[in-house]
C-alpha cells in the first residue's frame, strides 16, 4: 500500500508576486521612474485618455507606455502614432492580468534611464488586475459612464486598490441613468482616500486635472 | 480564464515546494478558498486537470478545495457577521464602516505525496 505523507504549505498564491512587486517598486524608486498602473473594463477609453493626457504632459515629462493585451498591437501603434512617445506592446498569452514578473519583463524593453513616467495599460478587466500587484507606484482606473454608477459595489476590490478613479465619457451623461454623486459615494464607501476626477477623453474636459495629478505624483516620487 | 491564471500560480508554488522537499510526484493538492475570493472551485478544478496533466510531477494529481466562510467585522459596534448574506452594511447597527476579516483566501494548504 502507498503511504501518503502530508506536507503543510499554507502559502497564499499572491505571496511570491507581492515580494516581486515590492522589489520592482524599490528599483523604480532608485531610478526615479514613476510607474502608473491603469486599469478598467474593455472599452472604457484607456487608450484615448492616454493620448490626451500625454499630449498635455510630453513637454514636461519623459514618458513611455506599455500596452498589455491578450492579443494584437493596435493600442501600442495608436499611442505611438498619436503622441510620438515610445510605446511597447505586451502580450499576456491568454492571461487576464499582468503580474509583477510580466511587468518587469516588459520594462526590460523600455529605456528606463531616460524616463520620468511609464504608464502601464493593463488588460481590460475589473477582476484579476486588481488582485495582482504589478509593482506600480500608483494604481488608477477608468470607469466610463455607460458602464453604470454601481460598478464600485460589484467590483469592490478594484476600487479599493486604486488611488485615483477617472469617470470617463461625461459627454454622454444626459443619455444614461448614471448618477455621478452616487458613484462617488460608492467609491468612497470602498476607499475613502480615492481621488475621483470626471473626464471626457473625447472632448478633453477634465483631462488637465488628471495630467496635473500625474505630474504631482511623479514629482513626489522623485523626491 | 481567471481560474486558469490562478492554476499556473498554484503549479509554480507546488513545484517549488516539491523541489524543496525532494518530492517526485504529488498525489493531492489541498487549497483553502475563501467564499469571496472570486475563485469558482469547480472552474479551478477543471483548469487544474487540463494544466496539471502536462507536468510529470502533477500527472493525475487531484486538486481539493476547502471553502472558507467570509466574515466581516463592524468597526462601529464590533459585531462579526457573514459577509455573503449582508455585504458591506452591518446587520446589527446599520453602519457601513466595516472590514472583511476573512474569506478572500486563495492559499495552498498542503500537499499529499
Amino acid at each position: 500500500m502507498d503511504s501518503v505523507k502530508v506536507i503543510e504549505i499554507k502559502k497564499s498564491i499572491f505571496e511570491s508576486n507581492e515580494i516581486d512587486a515590492d522589489s520592482l517598486r524599490g528599483e523604480l524608486k532608485a531610478k526615479g521612474v514613476f510607474l502608473l498602473n491603469l486599469m478598467s473594463s474593455p472599452g472604457s477609453g484607456k487608450t484615448t485618455t492616454l493620448v490626451r493626457t500625454i499630449g498635455l504632459l510630453k513637454d514636461k515629462l519623459r514618458i513611455a507606455v506599455m500596452e498589455a493585451d491578450i492579443d494584437s498591437d493596435v493600442d501600442a501603434l495608436k499611442i505611438k502614432e498619436a503622441t510620438g512617445v515610445a510605446s511597447i506592446q505586451l502580450h499576456t498569452g491568454g492571461m487576464c492580468h499582468l503580474d509583477a514578473e510580466m511587468t518587469r519583463q516588459g520594462l526590460d524593453n523600455v529605456p528606463l534611464d531616460g524616463l520620468d513616467l511609464v504608464i502601464l495599460e493593463n488588460v481590460g478587466n475589473l477582476v484579476c488586475p486588481a488582485e495582482f500587484d504589478t509593482g506600480a507606484c500608483c494604481n488608477a482606473m477608468i470607469l466610463s459612464v455607460p458602464e453604470g454608477h454601481d460598478k464600485p459595489l460589484k467590483y469592490p476590490l478594484m476600487f479599493q486598490v486604486c488611488d485615483l478613479v477617472l469617470i470617463n465619457k461625461t459627454d454622454v451623461l444626459p443619455y444614461f441613468d448614471f448618477d455621478l454623486e452616487k458613484c462617488r459615494e460608492y467609491i468612497h464607501l470602498r476607499n475613502p482616500k480615492a481621488r475621483v476626477i470626471p473626464i471626457c477623453a473625447k472632448t478633453g474636459e477634465g483631462v488637465d486635472a488628471f495630467a496635473q495629478w500625474l505630474l504631482e505624483e511623479v514629482t513626489k516620487w522623485k523626491n | 480564464m481567471h481560474e486558469l491564471g490562478i492554476v499556473f500560480y498554484i503549479i509554480r508554488d507546488v513545484k517549488e515546494a516539491a523541489r524543496e522537499h525532494g518530492v517526485e510526484h504529488v498525489k493531492t493538492v489541498v487549497m483553502n478558498i475563501g467564499e469571496v475570493s472570486t475563485v469558482v472551485p469547480e472552474y479551478l478544478t477543471d483548469c487544474w486537470r487540463w494544466a496539471a496533466d502536462k507536468e510529470d510531477l502533477l500527472r493525475g494529481c487531484e486538486l481539493r478545495c476547502n471553502l472558507l466562510p467570509a466574515l466581516t467585522t463592524c468597526n462601529a459596534c464590533g459585531a462579526q457577521y457573514p459577509t455573503v448574506q449582508h455585504g458591506i452594511q452591518c446587520p446589527h447597527c446599520g453602519s457601513k464602516d466595516t472590514v472583511l476579516k476573512c474569506g478572500n483566501e486563495i492559499e495552498i494548504k498542503e500537499i499529499e505525496v
